[in-house]
């Protein structure tokens, strides 16, 4: 056992950093967010209307509730048989938000590692920026062609389609990112994201697609998975660069870290002269030791595998062994942004397990595409808007995202690093209404935040009339929303209309209620107390909290 | 002047820890570290991981290592194979096929013509199975047991540990380390389990009990 208090100097007695990190006269100024319309942060639509269209979608959905079930299935048996699970998920979140404490001086720290191990650390202050450094050491080698491994940092920033423009090829290894890229679709899932497609639209795709590969190629998966094998052998074989992300950058050493199944990522780490990997900056943990709890809450919670198949390791250049070029874009893109925020910076200790996707009733029956970002599902809804803002434009689909949640805390519970998804989410919600165009629709915004920051009255809410839910639970309905959210439904065609409407409820004595605790959290914070519409919940990960979302037997995981 | 993007990246953090306090906390290593088992479960719970993973397993005592690797070889067919430079060569003792010593000068494509590749390993851990690859010359570096289709894998029990944190502490951070646990595989299409990918299809695991 061991511990380690952390709290910074808040004074920053190491002024280098912030002599150009935008202050002005010593006075910290608010990070920006990831530039409006720059890489893949946002969607062409809001979540309901995409939602809408997504739910047409038969066989995105029937694919979708085996994979997240299985899944699921897979994970608790796996999460249970540890007797020490609850422990680790502890000691997960707290060195996570260690790390958010003490961010510049192991990013420092990992920089002097990897330098000191001959490979070269980049900084980005966003997406834009990382592209350029990536096309530029690409161009460097006299490459025309990447391989890459499957990153969400490389996707968020658009990667792909900047190397494309610059007359790079970058092409995707793993086989779903492959599926994806070859088919000009958008991934649908963090974890499999493919998994929109059927088994005979993956044959005809590799059929239409892939040179040379067999004009009578079945729609068996082993042979579809050979099938990628040999074309992305040749790749392995002759690319000299590749492009990684990183699950983890360890400051005490320097060592990175990439976790996957196919091997492909072994491939891209092993046989080309040159990596570049790009990390979030978020995603740097303070010490080797560290890694012996995060490789068994990844796994376990990612694919519901004690281990996965492959990890890789490395540190730096190895002479003789690997690549002989090592380059680390580290990221901002918004990051720093979201740790301004006390509450939403929890999010970025998110080590992107899927597992808060594959509990989520809402994105069960959505899929990924309607959430728009490169990041799907209950971490979507909260990382998303924190990245890349929620008002950045007019009717900015981004809005939308914190209210796509019925708030029934299954992905809480299933998060193997305990963020308090459900708690951001309001927080969001909240910040969204302060932001809120007139008095009218200001006041009638922070109603409906305050009701669904409160889980009893938003239960009670959506018993009465299911009004205030963007995707009705188990009749797999898309609900109206009142004004001025029925903008966002969009939906004259109803299937089936709301029993009540918000109005009627809003008149009700829970509306009352609802509008008065809504009117007195407006005083609180005009009265700068800066109060959230909840209840006395703080933000702390109480177990117990007292807001009822743990009493309802109907919540979690058990359900199905 | 104008900041560098180093700079102002690391300005940007300060100013928003400064913007937002952190919260207090304290890193408890409560789970479990330090577990011991007897020889015997180590060997059951490993054996049980490598099945699930569907790695073929082999155990036999240290005397018996170069028949053992035979068998394995033979069963797979493999004439030709790979082996790092620091390989004990009483290993290969039973095998009559071709050897190729490996080293850094060989291509990688020329490794995709071996049948085979045998190595030692560095750590297991038994309760998921994983065995850990750290570059040593008896493991050769990282391309020899990627690149062939069947690796052959000598585990000592000696070095085979409960669990995670017990494999972590043993592992050197600067080495190039590889975790392996069976042999690759992908779930992509409509979530039906494909064995063997990119990296080796097969993965023979021989574990020496007095080793
Ligand atoms: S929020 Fe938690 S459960 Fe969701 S992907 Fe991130 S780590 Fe996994």
């Amino acid at each position: 056992m061991s511990s380690s208090p952390t709290r910074p100097d808040p004074t920053h007695p190491d002024g280098s950093g912030r002599s150009g990190g935008g202050t002005f006269l010593g006075l910290p100024a608010v990070p920006p967010r990831s530039p409006y319309g720059t890489g893949n942060l946002r969607g062409d639509r809001a979540f309901p209307r995409a939602a809408r269209e997504e739910l047409g979608n038969e066989q995105l959905r029937r694919n979708l509730t085996r994979a997240t079930h299985t899944i699921r299935g897979k994970r608790l048996a796996v999460t249970g048989e540890l007797p020490d699970w609850e422990r680790l998920r502890e000691a997960g979140s707290a060195i996570k938000t260690d790390t958010m404490n003490r961010l510049p001086e192991l990013l420092e720290e990992l920089e002097r590692k990897v330098t000191e191990r001959g490979g070269t650390v980049h900084w980005a202050r966003d997406g834009v920026e990382a592209n350029e450094i990536v096309t530029r050491l690409v161009e460097a080698t006299g490459s025309d062609e990447v391989i890459k491994v499957k990153s969400m940092a490389t996707q968020e920033i658009g990667l792909n389609e900047h190397l494309e423009s610059r007359g790079i090829a970058a092409h995707e290894t793993d086989l779903a990112e492959l599926i994806v890229q070859l088919a000009g679709d958008k991934p649908s899932h963090i974890l499999v994201p493919a998994i929109h497609r059927n088994r005979e639209e993956i044959r005809d795709i590799f059929r239409d697609r892939i040179p040379g590969v067999d004009p009578g190629l079945d729609a068996v998966p082993a042979h579809l998975a050979a099938a990628a094998r040999a074309y992305l052998r040749e790749k392995f074989m002759t690319v000299p660069v590749a492009v990684s992300g990183a699950n983890f950058g360890i400051a005490e050493t320097g060592t990175l870290s990439v976790v996957e199944s196919e091997g492909n990522g072994r491939m891209c780490l092993t046989l080309p002269r040159t990596l570049i990997t790009v990390m979030g900056i978020e995603k740097v943990l303070p010490r080797y030791r560290d890694l012996e709890v995060f490789l068994q809450l990844l796994p376990r919670s990612s694919t519901g595998e004690r281990m996965n198949p492959y990890t890789s390791l490395w540190t730096g250049v190895t002479p003789g062994d690997g690549p002989e070029e090592f380059h680390l874009v580290l990221l901002d893109n918004g990051r720093t942004a979201a740790l301004a925020d006390r509450i939403g910076r929890e999010a970025l200790n998110c080590i992107r397990c899927s597992a808060c996707l594959n509990v989520c009733p809402v994105y069960e029956r959505t899929g990924g595409h309607a959430y728009g970002s490169t990041y799907p599902g209950p971490i979507g809804a909260v990382l998303t808007p924190q990245l890349a803002g929620m008002d950045a434009a007019k009717n900015d689909p981004n809005s939308s995202l914190p209210y796509a949640s019925s708030l029934c805390g299954a992905c809480f519970d299933a998060c193997p690093v305990k963020i308090d998804i459900p708690s951001l989410l309001v927080e969001l919600r909240h910040q969204h209404t302060e932001q809120a165009g007139t008095t009218a629709e200001k006041l009638a915004m922070k109603a409906a935040a305050a009701v669904m920051s409160r889980p009893q009255l938003f239960t009670a809410a959506q018993k009465a009339a299911a009004p205030a839910r963007l995707v009705a639970g188990r009749d797999k309905v898309i609900s109206r929303l009142p004004p001025p959210f029925d903008g966002w439904t969009d939906s004259r065609d109803l299937p089936a209309p709301p029993r009540q409407t918000f109005r009627s409820w809003m008149a009700s004595e829970e509306g009352a209620a609802a509008l008065r605790a809504a009117a007195e959290e407006g005083r609180r914070s005009r009265d700068g107390r800066g109060g959230r519409p909840d209840d006395g919940h703080d933000g702390k990960h109480d177990d117990d909290r007292p807001d009822g979302r743990h009493g309802d037997p109907h919540h979690g995981e058990e359900e199905r | 002047m104008t900041a560098t993007a180093r700079e102002t990246v690391l300005g940007r953090i300060r100013d928003a820890l400064a913007l937002a306090d952190p919260r207090e906390v304290t890193v408890e290593r409560a789970y479990r570290t330090g577990r011991t088992l007897p020889d015997a479960q180590r060997l059951e719970l490993l054996t049980d991981r490598l099945v699930d993973y569907k790695a073929r397993v082999r155990v036999c005592t240290a005397d018996r290592t170069a028949r053992t690797v035979a068998e394995a070889l033979s069963a797979r067919g493999a004439r030709r194979i790979g082996v790092p430079a620091g390989l004990d060569p009483e290993w290969l003792a039973a095998f009559d096929g071709e050897v190729l010593e490996d080293s850094a000068g060989i291509p990688a494509p020329r490794l995709g013509d071996l049948d085979g590749v045998v190595t030692a390993s560095a750590v297991t851990c038994a309760e998921t199975g994983t065995i850990f690859l750290d570059g040593s010359p008896d493991q050769g570096r990282r391309a020899l047991s990627l690149v062939p289709d069947l690796h052959v894998c000598v585990v000592d029990l000696s070095s085979v540990v409960a669990g995670v944190p017990e494999a972590v502490a043993r592992l050197v951070p600067e080495r190039p380390t590889t975790l392996i646990s069976g042999p690759s595989a992908t779930s992509d299409i409509e979530l039906e389990r494909v064995e063997g990918v990119h990296g080796p299809r097969t993965l023979e695991v021989i574990v020496r009990t007095d080793a």
